[in-house]
Formats: structure tokens, C-alpha cells, sequence
């Protein structure tokens, strides 16, 4: 190309360029994000750079970065907690703010948070961390140590009346790691390496262990739940983070104070700090514009909004030093707070911590362990959990074992081929194909091209950095050995393959049978509102099953939930649903049918119509009971079209996630996962460990594919 | 047909009602929490609110962006669009190639029904990530368009086989009579079969519509628009990293599910009430 073409073209594209505005991604609701709103409108004022904002459900957040950003389709600038950080440098998402970012601006603790390797990333935005919030009415000045806590905790809490001194979500390490800090625990040993086995951690726990038996503490509790209790004045004390204070009863007369100091040790109840930062993309278009918007966000009157309108705890001193800031009581407790928290590491180390010590606290507070021995569980899910990288491999064989079998493949074709010719054998197979393709290209391109790429991914190993390494069948060796676990343990592939396949079975029997029976009696056009019975009973479908799901775990709360209530009537002692594997299996099966036989009812019902009516008068007439049309009639000729929906139903059943997800998390110990839950916490929660992940989903597609053959025989129509 | 004793009737009655009423106790909750003026859960079995406000639904259905759009609307709009896009596309590939799978013989055909129905034995947790590369070189990336195809091509299996085992249900006595009074193909097609088959369609527009009507992932990863989202998103939204607004999100629910429920009435009539009577002798 000519240098004077170049030239031009650059010019033209220049203002084009200078005009793109920046884009922004986020997380933020309602407060924090008129909020930065404001900042963004205050930094196009100021610089005249247009900002495109576009807000994200969390859940959905991170994967977008990590699939948008590499394509260069992602954002200029985006929002997120430094707990990923090194998540996302090793996928070299992030830009340097190093040259930008002035250190002595911001507190010294938000800032180490986002430095990695000596380099800083991201401006910090807001802190959160916990702090122990208290109902004024009945708590008169809230604790310093914790056996003045204690003292307060006996008064205030009388669990027959389900009243309580403290709720908090106990289950979740990231509340309980105050307590550890405070007993004196560290979180690694002197290799680096989680440490689960120690004395503080023990006297950690059995404190903790201790607060729940006498009733101070309500059981399972989760966010919700904390809330409830605390807005009906049921309970006194409650730790929380800075998000707690929107969600309270305006009601309540409330106040903040940090947590407590730990009596025998003499060393505060450190929370672990999150700091929330403006990122700038590393593929950013406009680096420049990016770096300044972020930095404009993070100091000034950016965080002089996002304190005074959204509520925030600013990382920015001179923000914190201005009069309005001091004089809000609450900032200044997270301020405080803040200063003294243990900034959450972003080693990869810590994301092996949080799934051991999940279950080792849950097995503490429901009694499957003691206070002692919490550790070495926690420890031996650990060691199971993090398998050593697997050694390469090399391709070679593979390819060569494949080249074999597609020789051997075309070899069979060839010696098997029809001996008719082609026109005689398919007289209608040109029209047939072309009735076909269109379906066929898109299934081709936007299922099976996913779908061998998946496969392809079970025979690597997927590095932290984002990189695949060739590992060959040692995936498949790891699971189908059940390496460091015996095989009828939760977390063997065997064991959840048996509790997969009974899931499965349970959940398509009650799901055709309760359909089939509602259809049956719901086609009968002699019965009355039949159409108000249809439209009802097909809500559990329409309804997203996000909430439903969680109101269902709610109904199966040990102390609040309903089905307690309901048997506590009928005299039956509470049941603790999720502590035994039957009753959590059991919970889950309940809400999976609840969800799932208004299809069945709805696919049966059209499945009846195939039916040819008359078959049935002849029947009548020739004096054949009911249950006899039924069998002889009925299910025969029902088969053809309500099989292919069982057989996809029980596919759908068997890979049914989300359920297993919500209800019961696996509890207890993972016991009720089923295989494609074990995958998603491989691939999600465990350090992205995606060809594991992949192999799981060969294995259960192997399973699948096992179980369809074998049913085959059943789908093809029976020869008249 | 024989009238039933008024016994039967009652039985029956009481046994829709009981069903019914276990249908709709969690659902109540739902309500609840879209009425209540605090957000959390209850502490109690009544699934009556005890406070009635509409603030959690005015919330929901007047959102707007910072720029002042009606974005609920926008949303609405873009939820409709894909659904029924994802239905008509979804059906019309699905409705040719079942009545090719059920009617002709070519290559490939066997295989083809197997490969459909394997393509649903991969857990789709792990497709986002190829997916989205996918669709970046097709250059489908931010489209509703995009997201249709997707949606289409997702509900494809299902429907292709429900469609095949139904229309392997009609006779093709019907059509040979109707190629017999000079029918063309297509004319079989669209006069004979495709009425026949309307109880399957009607499920199977069902099925298509909600594949896309309440999915959530996907189109938060490939939409980059704020007032293109899909409902969903929206609704997701209101869960947050460390809080969920439950009523906003049980109202947005309530919302999300109301079109579904208006659909399944519209075409519940085509699933029952006898429309083959007499008019198939097999």
C-alpha cells in the first residue's frame, strides 16, 4: 500500500476512533449503580469521552470477561473484586495501572490487594469486609472481646421462643475466617501450602461449635435468613459486610462496631477484606482513555459519589478525610474495619480452601464431626480435590490410534456396502435430504462442532494461564481409578455414577407416572374446569426455576421451613434435611418432580391424541373394563409418541444441574451430587480444571450413550 | 359416553384439588415475596403476605436506563422477538426434517436420529466457551439474530423427535387418499399431515418457546446491549454477588412466567379434545 493511501486512510478512521465511546461493564444494582452513573456523567462532563454502560447479572459476569475479552469484542474498563486477579492476569486480561495510579492516594491495604508480582492492576474502588452489625433496642453497647460477647449471647438468646443473640451464614469459611484469625490461625503453612490442621483452627471451630449448641446461633442459616431474623427482631447481633445496612428495616435502630477481640489470644477477629477495582481491559482500543476513566472512578468526586450516593467504603484517603465522609458513622466503622482486615490472597492456594473448609464447617455444626477432627476431613478433601497436574503426553499415538480406527471405519462401510443400487434402495432420498438439511447444517455447526470440541478438551489439561496441555487419557485414568478414594465414598466417579443413575430413575418415574395420571384424567372433556386445573398445574414449568428451587430449600429449612412445620403438627420430630444422604436425596427428588411433571403431563397430553378415539368406543361396546382399555389401548399405542419425550426426559434428568445445585449443594459432603454437578465443580470452583471437567462429561455421555442403545430397540416403530 | 357417579366426580375433584394445592403452595411463596415489603423469607407457614405493596412489581415493570428508555419494555420487546423467532424457526426446521425422518428413506438416517439424540448427552456447562468463538466468526456475536439460531438449533433435538414419533402415528393411508384426489406433496403436507399433527405442535411450540424464553446465560454472554437483554438477564440481575433482591426477583418472575401461561392457554386446545375422532381410521 502506498504511504499517501495509509495516510488518508488513518485520517479518516482517526476521528472515528477519537468518537468510539468507552465501554464499561459491571455488576452493580440499584444505590452503587446510580452511583456510577453520576461518576461516568461527571467524567464525560469533564473530558467529553462518551461512556457506554452495560450492567451484568453477577452470575453470568466473569465467564463473559473471559470468553469477550480475548476476541477483543470486550470492554474498555470493567468492575470487578480483586479476588480474581490473578485469574485474570494469567489470562492477560488485565492492563498495568502503574503509570496512572498515585500509590500514597489510596489506603495502603486496598492497594497491596492489587498488586501482583510487584505490578498493580485495576484502581481500587470500594472495601468490603465484615463487621459485626447490632439492634440497638437490645444491645446497648456492642462487645469488645469475646467473653463479654459470650455473656451478652446467654442473655439475649432463648432458642425455644426462636429468639437469637447472633445470626451469621456459618457454613461459609468466609465467615468463619474472623474466628480462625482471631484464635490465632493463619491460612497457609510455611510451604505455602492451606493448612486445615492446627490448634487454633480446632479451638476455632469449637468455639464456633460452641455458639450453636447453646442455642446462640440459628442453624443452616443462609443471607436471607440472616435478614429475616434480624428485621423481625428475633435476633440481637448479626456480622455482615457493608451490603447488610440497604437491606435493613428502616424500622431498626441499628449500629456497626468491629468484630470482637478473642479473650485467650488477645488478637482481634480479622475479616478478610475484598476490594473492588476499575480494571482496564489489556485489549483495550483507547489504553489512554481507559486508564483515565478508571483513575477518574477511584478518586475525587468519582468517589465522592460512590461514598456519599451509593453507600460505598472509598479505598481513597482524601475521600475518607472529607467532613461528610468522617461524620458517617457507618463508613467510619468499615474504615476502621477495614484497615485492620487481611486483604483476601489471590494465590491459587486460596481457591483450594473454600470447598474443604465448607465441609468440614457443615460436618462440624450438624454433628458428622468434632472440633478436632473438622481439619483432617477438611485436609482429605483437599489432597482428593487437587490432583497434581497430570504429566504430558504425546498426541502421536492418539492420532495414530484414530487414523486406525477411521481406516477400519470406512473399511467395514466398504465391505458392508449395500449391494442394491443407490436409486433403487432410497428412491425418495433427494427430497428427503433436502427436507432435512437446513435442521441438519444448523445442528452440525452450532451442536456437534461445540460438542467434538469438548470432547477434545477431556484429553488436555487446562493450565491456570489459560493454556491446554496434551495429557492424553490421564484424565480418564484419574477419574475411573477414584484416586484417593474408595469407591463407595461420595466423590468417587462410581459412587455418583450409582446415585446419578438412581436420580435418574426415581425422578422419570414420578415425573411420566404423576404426568400421565394428570393428563389421563385432564383430556376427559367431561370434566368440570378442566382448563383452570391445566393452566395451574403447568406453573411449576413457567415459573424460572431459579426461585422456585431456592423457595423449595426454604420449605425444607430444619427450623423455619415449612415441611417442618407441617410434620410438627402431625407429631413428627423436625427432620434436618440435608444432614443424612436419604432425606437430602429425598428433598431434592421432591422439588425435581414438583418441577418436572407439567411437561410430562403437557407432552402426554398431546401424545394422546394420537389415539384414535373410536379404538375406544369399540371397546366400550365390546364391554372392556377401564384398566383394560388402559393396557390394552392406551399404553400400546401411546408408545411411539411418548417414548422419544421419556428417553429425552431421562437424558435431561440425569444431566439436571441446577436442581442438585440449589436444593441440596451436594450436601451432605457431596453426597447427592450427581455427575454433571461433579463436573460443573471441577470445571467452576476448582481452578478451572476444564479437561477434567471434559472427561466427566465423556464418561457421562459414554453412560448415556450405553443407556439409549440400549433403549433403541424400544423406538423403533413395531413392524405391523 | 356413560355419565359418572357423583362420587367418582368428587374423588376426582378432590384429587385435582389436592394436586392443585401442592402445585401452588411454593408458588404462593413466590407471591409472597413479590407482595411483601421486606425482601427476606418468611419465618412462618402462611403463605398469605401479611403486607400487601406493589413496590417490587412497580420496580420491575418501570425500570428504565440512565438515559430514561423504558427498558423493561425494550426488554420485553427483545424477549417476545427472540422467542418467537426461536419458536417459528425452531418448528419450521424441525417439522421438515421429522417428516423426512418419518416418511423417507436416505443415508444416514438412523445414524442422524442417534447423532440428535446425542448431542443432548453432553452436559452444556462446558459449550459457552466454543460457542462463543463459534459465533464470533460467523460474525452472529451481539444479534438477536445470533442468539435465535442458537436457541433454534438448541431445541432442535427435542423436537425433531417428538415430531418424527408423532407423525410415525398418522396413517399414511391419509396421504395416499390425498395424492389419490391429485395432491401435490406439499399439499399433503400442509392440508393432511400438519393439521393431524397439531397436538405435537402445539408441544413442541411450547418447548421452543421456553428454551429461549427463560435462558439466561447465554444471552448474557452473547448480547453486548443493555435493552436487547432478554428478560431473563434482567430478572438475574437482582441476584447479586453477596445479596439477592428476592422481591424484585419473585416479581420479575411472576412477570416472566405470565406470557407462558397465556401461551399455554392459547394452545391447550389443540392438546386436547378429540381431534382425531373420526378422522383416522387406522
Amino acid at each position: 500500500m502506498c504511504p499517501r493511501l495509509a495516510a488518508l486512510l488513518l485520517l479518516c478512521a482517526l476521528p472515528a476512533w477519537a468518537d468510539a465511546p468507552l465501554r464499561l461493564w459491571h455488576a452493580y444494582r440499584g444505590a452503587e449503580e446510580t452511583a456510577l452513573e453520576q461518576a461516568v456523567a461527571r467524567f464525560t462532563e469533564d473530558t467529553g469521552t462518551k461512556v457506554e454502560l452495560l450492567a451484568l447479572p453477577y452470575d453470568a459476569f466473569s465467564s463473559k470477561l473471559t470468553a469477550a475479552i480475548p476476541h477483543g469484542v470486550g470492554p474498555d474498563v470493567f468492575l470487578y473484586a480483586h479476588e480474581k486477579l490473578r485469574s485474570f492476569r494469567e489470562k492477560a486480561l488485565l492492563a498495568p495501572s502503574d503509570a496512572r495510579l498515585v500509590r500514597a492516594d489510596y489506603l495502603p491495604n486496598a492497594l497491596s490487594a492489587l498488586t501482583l508480582d510487584g505490578v498493580t492492576y485495576g484502581y481500587p474502588l470500594s472495601l468490603k469486609c465484615l463487621a459485626l452489625y447490632y439492634d440497638k433496642d437490645r444491645v446497648s453497647s456492642p462487645p469488645t472481646t469475646t467473653d463479654g460477647w459470650l455473656e451478652q449471647l446467654g442473655q439475649l438468646s432463648q432458642p425455644a421462643q426462636g429468639q437469637f443473640g447472633l445470626a451469621y451464614e456459618a457454613g461459609d469459611f468466609y465467615f468463619h475466617a474472623p474466628f480462625l484469625f482471631g484464635f490465632g490461625g493463619r491460612l497457609f503453612d510455611d510451604a505455602g501450602r492451606a493448612e486445615f490442621q492446627s490448634e487454633p483452627m480446632a479451638r476455632s471451630l469449637a468455639f464456633v461449635l460452641g455458639l450453636h449448641r447453646r442455642g446462640y446461633v440459628p442453624e443452616e442459616a443462609s443471607g436471607a435468613l440472616v435478614k429475616s431474623l434480624f428485621n423481625a427482631h428475633r435476633v440481637a447481633m448479626v456480622i455482615s459486610g457493608p451490603w447488610f445496612a440497604g437491606e435493613i428495616d428502616p424500622a431498626i435502630r441499628w449500629g456497626v462496631a468491629p468484630l470482637p477481640t478473642v479473650s485467650t489470644t488477645g488478637k482481634p477477629m480479622s475479616p478478610f477484606l475484598g476490594v473492588e477495582a476499575a480494571f482496564v481491559s489489556s485489549r483495550s482500543t483507547q489504553p489512554d482513555k481507559a486508564q483515565s476513566l478508571a483513575h477518574a472512578l477511584s478518586v475525587g468526586d468519582g468517589a465522592f459519589l460512590r461514598t456519599t450516593v451509593g453507600h460505598q467504603v472509598p479505598a481513597d484517603l482524601a475521600t475518607l478525610r472529607t467532613d461528610a465522609v468522617k461524620r458517617d458513622a457507618f463508613i467510619s466503622h468499615f474504615r476502621d474495619a477495614a484497615q485492620s482486615a487481611v486483604p483476601m490472597p489471590h494465590e491459587l492456594e486460596m481457591q483450594k480452601m473454600w470447598e474443604p473448609m465448607k465441609l468440614a464447617l457443615r460436618a462440624l455444626l450438624q454433628g458428622g464431626t468434632t472440633a478436632d477432627e473438622a481439619g483432617a476431613l477438611a485436609d482429605r478433601r483437599y489432597r482428593a480435590l487437587h490432583r497434581p497436574a497430570p504429566a504430558d503426553a504425546s498426541p502421536l499415538p492418539w492420532l495414530a490410534g484414530a487414523g486406525a480406527l477411521l481406516l477400519l471405519a470406512a473399511a467395514w462401510a466398504w465391505v458392508t456396502r449395500p449391494r442394491e443400487p443407490f436409486r433403487k434402495r432410497y428412491p425418495e432420498a433427494a427430497r428427503g435430504l433436502l427436507y432435512v438439511a437446513p435442521a441438519a447444517a444448523g445442528v452440525v455447526t452450532l451442536i456437534l462442532v461445540p460438542f467434538a470440541f469438548g470432547i477434545g478438551m477431556s484429553l488436555f489439561h487446562h493450565e491456570p494461564n489459560g493454556s491446554y496441555r496434551f495429557v492424553g487419557g490421564a484424565n480418564f485414568a484419574d477419574i475411573l481409578q477414584s484416586r484417593g478414594y474408595a469407591v463407595t465414598e461420595p466423590l468417587s466417579f462410581y459412587f455418583t455414577l450409582a446415585v446419578t443413575v438412581a436420580w435418574a430413575l426415581v425422578n422419570v418415574v414420578l415425573h411420566v407416572g404423576l404426568g400421565l395420571l394428570l393428563a389421563l384424567v385432564l383430556k376427559d372433556p367431561l370434566l368440570r374446569l378442566r382448563g383452570v386445573y391445566r393452566v395451574l398445574l403447568i406453573l411449576p414449568w413457567a415459573i424460572p426455576n431459579y426461585i422456585t428451587a431456592l423457595t423449595w430449600k426454604g420449605l425444607f429449612h430444619r427450623q423455619f421451613g415449612a415441611i417442618n412445620g407441617l410434620l410438627a403438627a402431625l407429631g413428627v420430630e423436625p427432620i434436618s434435611w440435608f444432614t443424612r444422604f436419604s432425606t437430602s436425596f429425598a428433598a431434592n427428588v421432591v422439588t425435581n418432580t414438583w418441577l418436572g411433571f407439567p411437561f410430562m403431563m403437557v407432552v402426554s397430553l398431546g401424545a394422546l391424541q394420537s389415539i384414535p378415539q373410536d379404538l375406544y368406543e369399540a371397546a366400550e361396546v365390546d364391554g372392556a373394563s377401564k384398566w383394560t382399555q388402559f393396557r390394552r389401548i392406551t399404553l400400546p399405542l401411546l408408545r411411539p409418541a411418548l417414548l422419544p419425550s421419556v428417553i429425552l426426559g431421562s437424558v435431561w434428568t440425569f444431566n439436571m444441574f441446577n436442581i442438585i445445585y440449589l436444593v441440596s449443594g451436594g450436601e451432605p459432603g457431596g453426597a447427592t451430587d450427581i455427575l454433571v454437578s461433579e463436573a460443573y465443580r471441577w470445571a467452576f470452583q476448582r481452578n478451572e480444571q476444564y479437561g477434567f471437567a471434559a472427561a466427566y462429561s465423556v464418561l457421562i455421555f459414554c453412560v448415556l450413550w450405553l443407556y439409549t442403545t440400549a433403549t433403541r430397540r424400544l423406538t423403533q416403530p413395531e413392524v405391523a | 359416553m356413560k355419565s359418572r357417579p357423583f362420587w367418582f366426580s368428587a374423588l376426582l375433584h378432590a384429587g385435582l384439588s389436592l394436586a392443585c394445592a401442592a402445585v401452588l403452595y411454593p408458588v404462593l411463596w413466590v407471591v409472597k415475596l413479590a407482595l411483601s415489603p421486606t425482601e427476606g423469607l418468611s419465618l412462618s407457614a402462611n403463605p398469605f403476605p401479611e403486607q400487601v405493596t406493589f413496590d417490587h412489581f412497580r420496580a420491575v415493570l418501570l425500570a428504565s436506563d440512565s438515559a430514561g428508555r423504558w427498558l423493561f419494555g425494550r426488554q420485553l420487546f427483545a424477549s417476545v422477538a427472540v422467542s418467537g423467532a426461536t419458536t417459528l424457526v425452531g418448528l419450521s426446521l424441525a417439522v421438515t426434517a421429522a417428516y423426512a425422518l418419518s416418511r423417507y428413506r436416505f443415508p444416514g438416517k438412523e445414524s442422524g436420529m442417534q447423532a440428535l439424540l446425542l448431542t443432548q448427552m453432553f452436559p452444556a456447562t462446558l459449550m459457552t466457551v466454543p460457542l462463543y468463538s463459534l459465533l464470533e466468526r460467523l460474525h452472529l456475536l451481539g444479534s438477536l439474530g445470533g442468539l435465535v439460531l442458537v436457541y433454534s438449533t438448541a431445541s432442535l433435538p427435542f423436537c425433531v423427535w417428538m415430531l418424527k414419533g408423532y407423525f410415525d402415528t398418522v396413517p399414511r393411508e391419509l396421504e395416499e387418499a390425498a395424492v389419490m384426489d391429485g395432491a401435490s406433496p406439499g399439499q399433503v403436507f400442509w392440508r393432511v399431515v400438519l393439521p393431524l399433527a397439531r397436538p405435537a405442535l402445539a408441544v413442541t411450540a411450547l418447548f421452543s418457546f421456553m428454551t429461549a424464553w427463560n435462558e439466561f446465560i447465554l444471552a448474557a454472554t452473547l448480547l453486548d446491549d443493555q435493552s436487547s437483554f432478554t428478560l431473563p438477564v434482567a430478572l438475574q440481575r437482582f441476584v447479586g454477588e453477596y445479596k439477592t433482591e428476592w422481591g424484585k426477583f419473585a416479581a420479575g418472575a411472576l412477570v416472566v412466567s405470565a406470557p407462558v401461561m397465556a401461551l399455554f392457554y392459547a394452545l391447550q386446545k389443540h392438546l386436547v379434545g378429540g381431534l382425531t375422532a373420526g378422522g383416522v381410521k387406522g
